[in-house]
């Protein structure tokens, strides 16, 4: 019973989120978006970065990048925390 | 896991240094291929995957230092990160103080580095950053595998072989 | 309506995902589905980017087409990419630790055995 209550009001949720979906804007076309406009025009002419994708991750939002790799860090930490040999061992 | 047979391991030795020599050349072309960063340093951390698959755990894990991907790769890569972004702290956080706008002269040292400016040393830094950590998280839960074993399984490692 | 197809992909991906992750009761198949629920969200996020007959935004690899896709999404795709590694990496070795603690991962025997 618990299951197939759950299985409708999945349904439900699911035909919401597709109606959501369908009014965000026509796909293929974003509108104007001035700032990739500008990315677009300026980074290959004033920085000489071919790669525009690059020359935002490490560049224009470079402190993106850096929590980043922050996030990456202290994931790692935990993984080693966490298989330590020693104590701990029952 | 016990090693796998002699045509995997020999397969291992043919193609395992060409993963690196392709994520580098990823990292370092960051800036004007498809790539990056994170993508090559990906790339190489699949070196140490390789090897465990092909070669086994005990093999591998005595081979590997884990100081150097623990000091050399991964915070040698972010000292370098954050030392190029506090670089151009006299103009603003992230500046790019050698790049230069195109088709503009470049003389003295500045012609050897190439024209993307800091782009390219960030994505080098990050690159080795990834790659140790990847190869870290890989290494630890291999440990991990061995270290859950507990003393009920036999000493000789079951493995997939034969 | 049937021109927003990647949208209502999107959609169904993460409804497949929210209901792995309410309806399985292996520890393992709730971290796929997290996985993919991840994925689903950079998929969006990429489709929102695309521009009708657009490129790849990297100059003279682009080809004839004056259009290029949005870069912003893909570069923030990429930061979320690795970090959504980071997680994967950080649940497996929790539910490691899970299957050594109770000498199982399923979700209700996990409930049982301590109060």
């Amino acid at each position: 019973m618990k299951k197939y209550i759950f299985i409708v009001s999945a349904i439900v949720l699911g035909a919401l989120v597709c109606g959501a979906l369908d009014n965000v804007h026509p796909y293929g076309d974003p509108g104007t978006a001035l700032m990739d406009d500008y990315f677009l025009a300026n980074s290959y002419k004033s920085l000489s970065t071919q790669n525009i994708v690059t020359s935002i991750v490490f560049d224009y939002r470079g402190f993106d990048t850096i929590g980043e790799a922050a996030v990456l860090f202290t994931a790692v930490c935990a993984v080693g925390a966490l298989f330590r040999e020693g104590r701990g061992r029952r | 896991m016990r090693p796998l047979s002699v045509v995997v391991r020999t397969g291992c030795d043919f193609f395992a240094w060409f993963m690196i020599v392709f994520g580098v050349n990823i990292v370092i072309h960051g800036y004007m291929t498809p790539g990056g960063g994170f993508q090559g340093g990906a790339i190489i951390a699949t070196f140490l995957a390789f090897l465990l698959v092909a070669y086994g755990g005990k093999k591998v894990l005595s081979w590997v230092n884990e100081k150097i991907y623990e000091f050399l790769f991964e915070e040698l890569g972010l000292i370098c990160f954050f030392v190029l972004a506090l670089l151009g702290i006299g103009n603003s956080f992230f500046y790019n103080f050698l790049a230069s706008p195109l088709g503009a002269e470049r003389t003295g040292i500045m012609s050897l580095i190439s024209p993307a400016g800091t782009t390219v040393f960030m994505s080098i830094a990050v690159g080795i950053e990834v790659t140790g950590a990847l190869s870290l998280v890989i290494i630890a839960m291999f440990r991990g595998i061995r270290q859950f074993a507990g003393p009920s399984l036999p000493e000789e490692e079951i493995g997939h072989d034969r | 309506m049937i021109g927003n197809a990647p949208f209502f992909v999107v959609g169904v991906l993460f409804m497949m995902a929210l209901v792995g992750i309410f309806m399985s009761r292996n520890l393992i198949k709730i971290a796929i589905a997290v996985t993919i629920l991840g994925s689903s969200v950079n998929l969006f996020l990429v489709s929102l980017g695309y521009r009708a007959g657009g490129s790849v935004p990297i100059h003279f690899l682009a080809g004839e087409g004056e259009v290029m896709v949005l870069p912003t999404p893909q570069a923030m795709t990429l930061t979320a990419i690795v970090i959504a590694l980071a997680v994967t990496a950080l649940l497996l070795s929790l539910i490691m630790h899970v299957w050594r603690h109770y000498g199982t991962i399923d979700v209700d025997e996990v409930r049982r055995l301590r109060g």
